[in-house]
Parts: C-alpha cells; structure tokens; sequence
C-alpha cells in the first residue's frame, strides 16, 4: 500500500495542465487551410421545404461551398441511427422515420439542419448562411408530450402513426390491477418530468480532415466514445469504412450523456471535408447547443403505489409518456424503457410492478441519455410515491421504507422488472444518512423556522440504480444493437514504464488518475510511470466508451483482466530468469519471487528481458504487452440515501437548500476524493432539476429557454456545502467489486429536494407542485391552496 | 458580430458628430449590452464610437447636497465606493446586485440608463431617488428621462455626462431577481427625500414606474405595513416563462415592503 | 479593414491584427494562440472566458480587442510565475476544484481578482461572487473551498 494506492485521495495527475490553460479541448485544434461550418437551422417547429436557394450564399465572400441533403442523399451518406429497437405490446418494433442529417423535404423541429455552409472564415460561413434563402410551407407543430399521441394531433412521421414510437410494457397487468383492487392503501400520484438540456460547458464541436491522398478521414470531435462515433460513422452512415477513419475525441469539458451520440454536424463536416478537399471546423455556439444537443428527460407520468394496512407495498402501476423529440437519437428508445421501468423496485420489496410506456414524436429536439437516463425518472416516481404513502399512512417516511427495504440478507435479490440485485444493504446506508442529515434535530430546526417566517421541509430519496453497462447478452436480448464490454491493453515498455490504452473516455471523470492508481496497485510499479491513453481509436482498442458509470466497473474491470494476464505472462518470463518452474513464482508488490526463497526480479526488469530478449525463453513470444476485453456479468448497483432539508418562503416562493446529505454505497472506492466530486456534481444537477431548470417550448415549438437569459443553470450561490459519506459493499460481480458513481446525484436528488418541498408545503394545504419548483410555481402553488382553503 | 468601423474619439463633440453624421453609428461605454446584441446578430451598424477615451466621464463627486456619478463610471467602482456608500448605501448597494464582478468591472451607469432594459437596476434607483441625468445638451429628471420599453428622452446624438443623485434621508432598493438572467423580475426602490417619498419599480413593467399610492402611504407612516395593503393592477405588467403578471404585482408589493423595512433598519 | 493592435500579454508586449469586430477571446485564441481561456456561452454570462485586464477579471467574450490597445492582459497561461504555480491554481489541484476543466481557466482568474480584493471571503462571498462562473461537472462544493483556500494562501504569501 502507497499513498497512491486504491482508497487514497491522490491529487489529479490530469490537473496541471487544466489549471494551467494547457488542456487540449476541440476548439484548441486547427488544421492547416482549414474552413469553416455555419449550419442554417430551421426556424420552424414543423415545416415543408419548398426551395432552397443557394444564389446569394454563394456570392458572399468567403463563401466556400453551401450545401443541402439532397446533395447529402444523392451521395448516398445514411441517415443519423438508433441503436436500439424496442418492441412493443404487439410484439412489433419501434418505428424509427428517417433522420437525415440535412433535411430534405421537412424540417421537423426548431433548429433541424437546413444546410450547411463552409467558409474561408467563420464569418464568411455565417454571413453565407444567414443568405441561403429558404422557402419553408409552415404546420402545424404538435409539442405537447402528453397529447402528442392522441387523435387529431399533427403527424411528423409517416411511418409512426399518431406520433407514436413505441407503445411498450413490462410486468403483469393483470396481477397488478388485482393487487390493486384489494389493497388496503393506494396513493395515485400524476407528474412531469421536466425537459433538461445537458449543458456541458464545452459546447460540441468537429474538426474533420479527408486525405485525399491515402483517403483517410481524420475526425476529432467532442465524443464520449470515440469508437462508436468511428462504428457509427462508417458501418450505417457509410461516411467512410472502418479503417479509413480515425476518430479522436481529445480533452472534452464535460458530456452528462449529450456527447454519446452521433449527430448531424459531425456527419456533414466529414462528409464536406472531402467535397471541398479542405478541413472544415465546425464549434456551436450556445444557442446552437441549446437546440441542438440531445435533451433529456421529459416524461408525463401517472404513477400508483398500493400497500396494505400496514404499509407493506403489494403493487405498483406506472403509465408514462416519453418524448423522444422530433427524430430517434442514438440511444433514445431504451432510455425511457429499459433504463427507466426496470428500476421502478427500487430498494423495496414491491412484488408487482406493471409499467407502460409510450414514446412518442413530438416536434422539438431528440432526447436521449442525460445523466442518470431513466433512473432519476424511476427514482423520482418510486420515491414520490412512497413519501406521499407515508403522509397518508402517518407512518415517518424513514419508518415505511424501512419496511419495505430488500433486507441485506436477501441479496442475490430478483425484482419483478427484470434486474437482479447482487448485493447492498439499504438498512446501513438510511442508518447512515438520518446521522450525517441529524433528522433528530430537524423538529427543532423547522420550528425555529416558523419563528422566521419560513417554511422547513426534510425530504428522503433512496435511490438504486443499475450501472456498469452491461453485460452484453442481456443488452442483446432486449434490443441492444451492440455489445457493451470494455478493453484495455497494457503495455509495458523497455524501460519499465506502462501505457494503457483503454476504450473508455474521460470528460471530467478523472481516469488519468483512477486508472493509473489501479494498475500501480496492481502491478506493483510507481503511480508516476503509469500513462492512460483514451479517445483515439488510432491508438486505443475498440471499446464502448464512457457513459452509464460503466468506466469503473467495466472498464477498470478489463484493465484488471490485463493486468492478470501480464502477472501471468510475466511469471512465464521470470521463472526462465530466475530459473525455475512458472506455477513457482508469486507477484507481489512489483517483484516476481520464487515461492519460499529470497530469490526475485522486478516487473521492469521482466519488461526489459521481454524487449530485449537476450536470455529469453524458447516458447515464449517477446514483448509485454497484454489486451483483455471485459463482458460484465451483470450490471452494478449503487445505491443509497440522500436526504434534502429546504426553507421556503412563502412570500415569495423561493427554496432554499439548508443542507443536503448523502450517503451512498458504490461498493470499493478507487478514489474517495474523486467519488465525492462525482456525487457533488450529480447533487447539483439534481437540484437544477428539481428547483431550476426546464426546458420549456411555446405551442409553436419555439424554445422559449434557448439561452442562459432563460434556462436557469444552477448557480454557487444556489446550492449549499454538502455533507458526503459512503459505505462500502463491494460487488462480488466484477474484480475490483466497484459499484460505480458517476450518476447517483444527479439520481437521487430531484426526488429528495422534492419531497423536501412537498414536506415544507404540507403545513400550507399545498399537495403538488412540478418540477422545478420555481419561486413562481411554489408562490403560486401556496396562493391556490389558500383559496381553496377559504372556499 | 456583422462588421462595423470602430472609433474611439476624444472629445464628446467629435463623438456626437459622428452619431449625428452615421446613421448606424451607435455609441459604447462598457460594452456589457452592446457586445452581446452585436455578437447575436441583433444589431448591424456601421460605427461602434468608444466613450472609453474620454476620461472625465469618469468618477464620483460627493457634496453636502448629493452624489455626482460620471457615466463612464462602472458599477462596481459605484459599489466599492466609499463615498456612496456614505451618502447613500442604497445606491452603493444596488450597484453591486447588477450582474456579475466581471460585468461590473465594465458595464457603466451611462450605459445602464441609456439602454433602459426594462429589468434593469439603475432605473429605479435614479427614479426611487429623483436623481437628474445631465447630458451634453441639457438636464433631464429622471422621471422624464425613462419614456419606455428600451426608451430614453435622448435625442440623437445626445450623450449622458453624468448623474447627479440627491441625498435621501433613507432609502433601500430590493430585488427579486431572475432565477437564470439575475436581471430584475422585480426590482423596488424606496427613499424618503426632501421631497417626499419616492417607490420606484423596476422589472416588472415595460418601463420603470414609480407608485403613488405606496407614496402616499409611506408619506404618513414611513413603516413595513403601509405598503402592506397597496397593490398594485397586473394590466401592463410582464408577463413570461419565470413570472405572470399577478406574481409581479405580489411581489411589487413584498420588496416594497422589505425595501422599507431595510431603509429603517439601515 | 484590419487594424493593428499592440498590447501586453502575460507580460510581453505583442502586436497583432484584428479586425474591429475580433473579440479578444478571438485574439488571444486564434491571433496569440492562447487556447487556455475558452468560450461556453454567447450571452456573456458562463465566465469561461474570464481574463484580467490590467488586474480585474473581464468576460474576454465581450469586449473587443481593439479596446484592449495599450492595456494589460492576463490569461490563465500567464498565471503561474517562474514556473510556480500561483496559489489559486495549486488550491484548486489540492482541492479537487475541477473536474473536466473547461470551466476552471476562468474560474481561478475570477477567484484570483476576488481574493485581490478580500484575502479571506466568506463562503457566501465566495459564491455570491461565482454568479458569472457556471461549472457544470463539480457541484461548486470544491471550487468554493478551493477558492477560499487560494484566498488564503495568496495572502499568507504576501505576507
Ligand atoms: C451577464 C450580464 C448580466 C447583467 N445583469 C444585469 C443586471 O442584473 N441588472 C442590470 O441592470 N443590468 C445587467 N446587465 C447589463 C449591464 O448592467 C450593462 O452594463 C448595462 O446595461 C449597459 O452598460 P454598458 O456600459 O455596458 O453600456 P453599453 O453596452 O456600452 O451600451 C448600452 C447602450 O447605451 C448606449 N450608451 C452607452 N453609454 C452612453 C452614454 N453615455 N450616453 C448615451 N448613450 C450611451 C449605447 O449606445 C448602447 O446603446 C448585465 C449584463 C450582462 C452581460
Ligand atoms: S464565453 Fe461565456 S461569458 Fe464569455
Ligand atoms: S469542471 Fe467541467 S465545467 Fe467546471
């Protein structure tokens, strides 16, 4: 053990040169004779191209090239594609319309790609872009993720009737409606999930580079998963094959799920590369991100919890609209399915659980994976409904989960919705959390709260999510159209330093650091002679990429599984070295012993002779250098309690944060510093969901929070400090038994903030308000509930 | 940003000969708005004419009688400064609630109040104090300066020199800002004067507007609960994605209340 | 229509092109090849941007580089003196106050001008003056305590 082992807090290698203006984002790059892309959008939610005209663009100077899908179709680039098919009740398959990355006869949302325009300057391709005249014939737009579906609404797709994607289910209908109907308790709770854009900070940009020369396509881009984009890109768009494209995602600020997709800008900046035989640059903007990247969320939801008379949960009936936006994005369909219904159990013991699920097309930007995709809308129901039970049964809160949890000693556990359990212990962390939160205290701290005019609520979320995605069968039986492994090769070099390449990317979540502590540990050589390299699939093995909290427990998972083989190989290597059997050597702490004697070689030493391999085992081949893929048994679950306390004003309806804490279960922690880092940012994405932002369109489709003027992202001054523990379960399921943690705020905390909002509100006949409980909705929510009060 | 020439005269007469010859010229004290109109194509003009040179627009003069404020004076320098704070901490104070310290270390009061955003800070506090703008060609009083959304009584080619401030007996100015802008949703501020007492709302209308029945109940008891029971009528009032007409109105009401309640208490 | 412009950055004395609508993001981006201070809105309101100009924080998104003739610009990459990390950057690292660090170059010159002003900011200080600074990864948790950390030091070392 080091001070840069597993556990420890070591400082960030990755830092010095953030902190430094030394990073390399997308928009750091230039390409010698390198122009420009200004994409020209759609003003109009829904709308039939009738012309464009390319006369005047093209007079502009500086103006490059400007062009249209048509030319994208008559070149034969695919459309933009979803890499699930979900299947309905009927047993049919999602519909999946067309989604070219340039329009051709109609533009479907605000912001849809009209065409591009390349110029000699950023300038000239926005001046060129702003003179494509383009003559739309406007429709009517349907918007409304509620009634998108039903009779009489405007139809985006031909190929989906009614605007409906999927209509798809899981669990038993008719059980469940039975346990309803003799259930001694129910509670019915209807809500939204609010619409978020992502918002990473780095807004997404390409640079892409055709050789004409070797015919090679270079693109870099601001990607999650590098190999994807490259998978994507060239097996179903058909920009390139495999092999002649190189994708490098280099240092990314920040992703949340919106840089896991392939969209439209990257495909036509490759694809206009070669037109024009020049590189062209394109970085959004953020009004371009805001309509641009893939926003999450956004669900209509009835959910119904049924419990005996004493609490006991018997059943629960979820019916949930999804949008999915105006196109299916990369992984839009399983979200609100697979990653959502099967986390409605919760940490409870629900026996029955019946959800049904419509995706539907609606007129606005595709949604997809936002961080924590699917589970906070799970957790949020689940949680809501319990809080809610538990003011209706008079039972604490903590008190009626408790009797509902998965007991420690149940574990493997089987819920009714798919997943099974591998290990956890609720109990613990709820234990944990009414401690760090002092809920004791609470009663006194609302009390002094009322002296000051405020209202003080404390609100519970315990939260699971499944993680680690995932093992590949299971993916591949539910519709998944790719494996979900990870990779990693290990290379030592002669002189005893290692490079591991891995599949995964990095975009804040720190690997360069993580990763090298693992295999220092592992293998036994100092932190500092240890190099991760991601994000070029020049110089890294295939590998899914980062996205789900999968970098952990798959990812590291598979660098374990490396390191096992160069352990093995290197045994083979020092048993010739140190003259005798392979089955006699141990490794331990760097050094290669033969078992009972003081006789040893170091790892580098074994690195060097595999190099230079001058006294060398016959049968052994040189180098050392070994690749694992790593297919996870199963997926990981992290669970936990968050518990959110809030002071409310009822003058004028804002909420105030006091305090937040968590504890959390991420089975063994590589990192605590980093863990925690993790958890602070999900919190605070939570609580942006829960109190600040949504993204909100007018009846026409225009979106009406398409800036930082109107989409209220969380603030320093919003928040408080929080208080962060864990306690350690290691899964049994994966080598390193990590759990993963990179979503569980951002999971757990809309559902504790609002329970926390509805507990203060409580004492003021206030029963709903949505998220996010803006200053405007509470103040409006307390002013009805006194009207209704004073009829 | 469309292309523009760019001048930085030296004398106050060389810029508005400019402004009155270029149609599209449009002056620039700290650039805080007009920077981010130009960089989203909002506005095309052919001259962008600096006041950056012109130093004596620069500064805070504080007499017995009132608060003299360059128009090239930043909010931040109206915030740090130890003479406002002195004269009049309300002022100090609202300047320091405009933006962030970065737009404070550029955006100036000249700017603020030629703009006119009608969510801007400044409007109330020249309206809430009876302040008068000084310009290169006359003396206008704030109350007839502010005409509307985006309005002045600026004429063309006529530039704010300066802002001079009468010292009130008290005053505080409240803000309910805009969760995601921070501009004001409602803005209220209230002074007692030598004139008499003044409540000035910003935000919450097309154009700052000042309250007479608050006035003039504040005039006979200068107390939190005067204003209690005045509120004011939603007709007029914005109405948007963060705030309905009726919750301005409420909250007219409430800031004017916890400005009062802050003038006595500081 | 290119005019030059001269100023100093990170101490040296440069000269450069620009057109007069060049933002000084541009300049020092693309012009200087600064890549260090970036661009994360177009509403000047993320703080990614955020420079000094002779010593206070300015958004460089929103201000022209024809403004900044004859002035005094610090970048993050102007920082670090002597190849000593100043103490607002060394807290930010011991701190964890970063995770993808795109919006940190800003981040620590707005601390940098804050703790100028008040060596020891109070925690509500501090995020009351983090308005125009979005962080998206971190949760502000450890930017806070990094920033008032930095705050420290930078004066400790001032002595
Ligand atoms: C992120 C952000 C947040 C902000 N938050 C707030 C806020 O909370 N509250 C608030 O009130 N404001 C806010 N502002 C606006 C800020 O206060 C601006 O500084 C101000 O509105 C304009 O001042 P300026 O000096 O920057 O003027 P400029 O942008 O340079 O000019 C604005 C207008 O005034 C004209 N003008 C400038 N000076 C003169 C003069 N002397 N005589 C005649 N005309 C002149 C210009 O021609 C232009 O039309 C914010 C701005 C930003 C970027
Ligand atoms: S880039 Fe966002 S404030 Fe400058
Ligand atoms: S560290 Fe990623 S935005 Fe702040």
């Amino acid at each position: 053990m080091t001070d840069m082992s597993i556990g420890r807090a070591v400082k960030r290698t990755e830092d010095l040169r953030f902190i430094t203006g030394k990073g390399h984002y997308l928009d750091d790059f230039s390409r010698p004779h390198q122009t420009y892309a200004a994409f020209v959008r759609s003003p109009h939610a829904h709308a039939e191209i009738k012309k464009i005209n390319k006369t005047k663009a093209l007079k502009v100077p500086g103006v490059v090239a400007v062009l249209t899908g048509d030319e994208l179709a008559a070149d034969k680039i695919g459309t933009l594609i979803c890499g699930w098919v979900i299947k309905g009740k009927d047993g049919s398959p999602h519909k999946a319309p067309p989604h070219p990355a340039l329009a051709t006869k109609k533009v479907r949302y605000v912001g849809d790609h009209v065409a591009v325009v390349i110029g000699e300057t950023l300038d000239a391709a926005k001046d060129g872009a702003e003179a494509v005249e383009v003559e739309y014939r406007t429709l009517p737009a349907a918007v409304d993720t509620a009634s998108a579906h039903k009779p009489g609404q405007p139809q985006l797709h031909a190929e989906a009737p009614n605007n409906l994607c999927y209509d798809w289910e899981i669990g038993d209908r008719a059980k469940v409606d039975a346990a309803f109907s003799g259930a001694a308790h129910a509670v019915k709770l209807q809500f939204v999930n609010n619409r978020l854009v992502p918002n990473a900070i780095e807004p997404r940009a390409a640079l892409a580079d055709y050789d004409t020369g070797s015919g090679e396509f270079t693109l870099y881009t601001t990607s999650q998963n590098p190999h994807v984009a490259r998978l994507v890109l060239s097996a179903f768009i058909g920009i390139a094959p495999e092999h002649k494209l190189r994708v490098i995602a280099p240092d990314v600020g920040g992703g949340f799920g919106s840089k896991i997709f392939i969209y439209a800008e990257e495909t036509v900046a490759l694809w206009a590369a070669r037109k024009i035989g020049r590189p062209v640059k394109w970085t959004a903007e953020r009004s371009e991100s805001f309509v641009s990247d893939a926003h999450g969320r956004d669900h209509v939801t009835t959910a119904e919890l049924a419990t005996d008379k004493d609490g006991k949960f018997l059943a629960m009936r979820v019916n949930t609209v999804a949008n999915l936006g105006a196109y299916l994005s990369t992984f839009a369909s399983a979200v609100p399915t697979y990653l959502y219904a099967t986390l409605l159990a919760g940490q409870y013991k629900t026996p029955l659980i019946y959800c049904d699920v419509q995706g539907v097309f609606t007129n606005t930007t595709p949604v997809d994976a936002y961080r924590g995709a699917g589970r906070p809308e799970a957790t949020y129901v689940v949680e809501r409904l319990v809080e809610e039970m538990a003011a209706k049964l008079k039972i604490a809160p903590d008190e009626l989960r408790r009797r509902n949890f998965v007991q420690a000693n149940e574990f493997p556990y089987t819920t009714p919705v798919i997943h099974q359990y591998d290990c956890g212990d609720f109990q613990r962390a709820q234990r944990e959390a009414l401690r760090v939160a002092d809920v004791a205290g609470f009663a006194q701290r609302k009390a002094d709260a009322k002296k000051r005019g405020k209202l003080r609520g404390l609100g519970y979320s315990s939260y699971i999510e499944a993680c680690g995605i995932a093992p590949s069968a299971a993916v591949g039986s539910l519709g998944g159209g790719v494996g979900l492994w990870e990779s990693a090769t290990i290379r030592f070099n002669p002189t005893g330093n290692v490079s591991i390449h891995v599949g995964t990317h990095s975009h804040g979540q720190s690997h360069q650091t993580t990763f090298a502590q693992v295999v220092a540990d592992r293998l036994g050589v100092p932190f500092e002679s240890v190099e991760i390299v991601e994000g070029d699939t020049a110089r890294t093995p295939f590998g899914m990429g980062t996205y789900g909290s999968r970098s952990a427990a798959v990812g590291l998972s598979a660098v374990s599984k490396a390191a096992d083989k160069i352990v093995e190989k290197g045994k083979k290597i020092a048993g010739h070295l140190l003259e005798a059997a392979p089955q006699d050597i141990e490794f331990r702490d760097g050094k290669f012993r033969v078992m009972g004697t003081d006789k040893e070689v170091g790892i580098a030493q074994v690195a060097f002779a595999a190099y230079v391999p001058h006294n060398y085992p016959k049968d052994l081949e040189p180098g050392f250098e070994e690749t694992a893929f790593y297919d996870p048994l199963n997926f990981s679950f992290p669970a936990g309690t968050h518990v959110a306390e809030v002071e409310i004003d009822p003058e004028t309806g804002t909420t105030e944060i006091v305090n937040y804490s968590a504890v959390d279960d991420f089975g063994t922690i590589i990192n605590p510093m980093i863990v925690e880092g993790q958890v602070h940012g999900g919190i605070v994405q939570g609580v942006g969901q829960a109190l600040l932002e949504g993204a909100v369109y007018d009846a026409d489709g225009q979106l009406a929070s398409g800036s930082y003027m109107d989409y209220t992202m969380p603030r320093a001054d919003n928040v408080p400090s929080f208080k962060v523990e864990t306690i350690v379960v290691p899964s049994p399921l994966n080598p390193l038994g990590v759990k993963g943690c990179g979503e569980a705020g951002a999971i757990a905390a809309p559902a504790a903030v609002m329970n926390a909002v509805h507990d203060a509100l409580r004492a003021v006949g206030v029963d709903k308000v949505e998220m996010p409980a803006t200053p405007h909705r509470v103040w409006s929510a307390i002013r009805n509930a006194k009207k209704k009060a004073a009829k | 940003m469309y292309e523009f020439e760019y001048q930085k005269p030296k004398t106050l007469a060389a810029a508005a000969d400019v402004l009155k010859k270029k149609k599209d010229a449009k002056l620039m004290a700290g650039g805080m708005t007009l920077i981010p109109t130009l960089k989203l194509r909002l506005a095309k003009l052919s001259h962008v004419v600096d006041l950056a040179g012109m130093k004596d627009l620069v500064g805070i003069k504080a007499t017995k009688a009132g608060v003299t404020i360059g128009a090239m004076t930043t909010h931040g320098a109206v915030a740090a400064s130890a003479a406002v704070k002195k004269a009049i901490p309300a002022l100090a104070h609202l300047a320091d609630g405009i933006g962030d310290p970065a737009v404070r270390n550029r955006g100036t009061i000249g700017g603020s109040i030629s703009n006119n955003d009608p969510a801007a800070d400044y409007p109330a506090g020249l309206v809430g104090l009876g302040a008068t703008v000084v310009t290169t060609q006359r003396k206008i009083p704030a109350d007839k300066f502010f005409l509307g959304m985006f309005e002045t009584a600026l004429k063309r080619g006529e530039i704010v020199k300066a802002v001079e401030f009468p010292i009130p007996k008290r005053a505080a100015y409240m803000k309910f800002p805009n969760p995601a802008s921070r501009y004001a949703i409602v803005g209220v501020f209230v002074a007692e004067t030598a004139d008499g007492v003044r409540v000035a709302v910003t935000g919450a209308g097309g154009c700052v507007f000042r309250v007479p029945e608050m006035e003039a109940a504040l005039a006979k008891k200068f107390a939190p609960e005067s204003v209690v029971g005045v509120s004011i009528p939603t007709d007029g009032l914005n109405e948007d994605i963060h705030a309905s007409a009726e919750y301005r109105a409420h909250l007219v009401t409430v800031m004017a209340k916890r400005a009062v309640a802050a003038a006595i208490g500081g | 229509m290119d005019v030059n412009v001269s100023l100093t950055v990170n101490g040296k004395k440069v000269t450069g092109k620009a057109e007069p609508r060049t933002l000084l993001v541009q300049f020092l981006r693309e012009t200087l090849g600064l890549t260090g201070t970036h661009v994360g809105c177009d509403t000047s309101q993320c703080g990614a941007c955020v420079v000094h100009i002779d010593g206070v924080s300015v958004k460089s998104c929103t201000i022209l580089a024809v403004q900044c003739e004859g002035k005094k610009v610090t970048t993050i990459e102007g920082l670090a003196k002597d190849g000593k990390l100043h103490p607002m950057q060394q807290a930010f690292h011991e701190n964890h106050g970063l995770q993808c660090g795109f919006c940190t170059p800003g981040m620590i010159m707005s601390a940098v001008d804050l703790a100028k002003r008040n060596p020891k900011p109070s925690e509500t200080e501090v995020r009351e003056w983090l308005e125009g600074n979005i962080c998206r990864c971190t949760g502000y948790h450890n930017i806070v305590k990094a920033i008032m950390a930095g705050a420290q030091a930078s004066h400790d070392l001032k002595g």
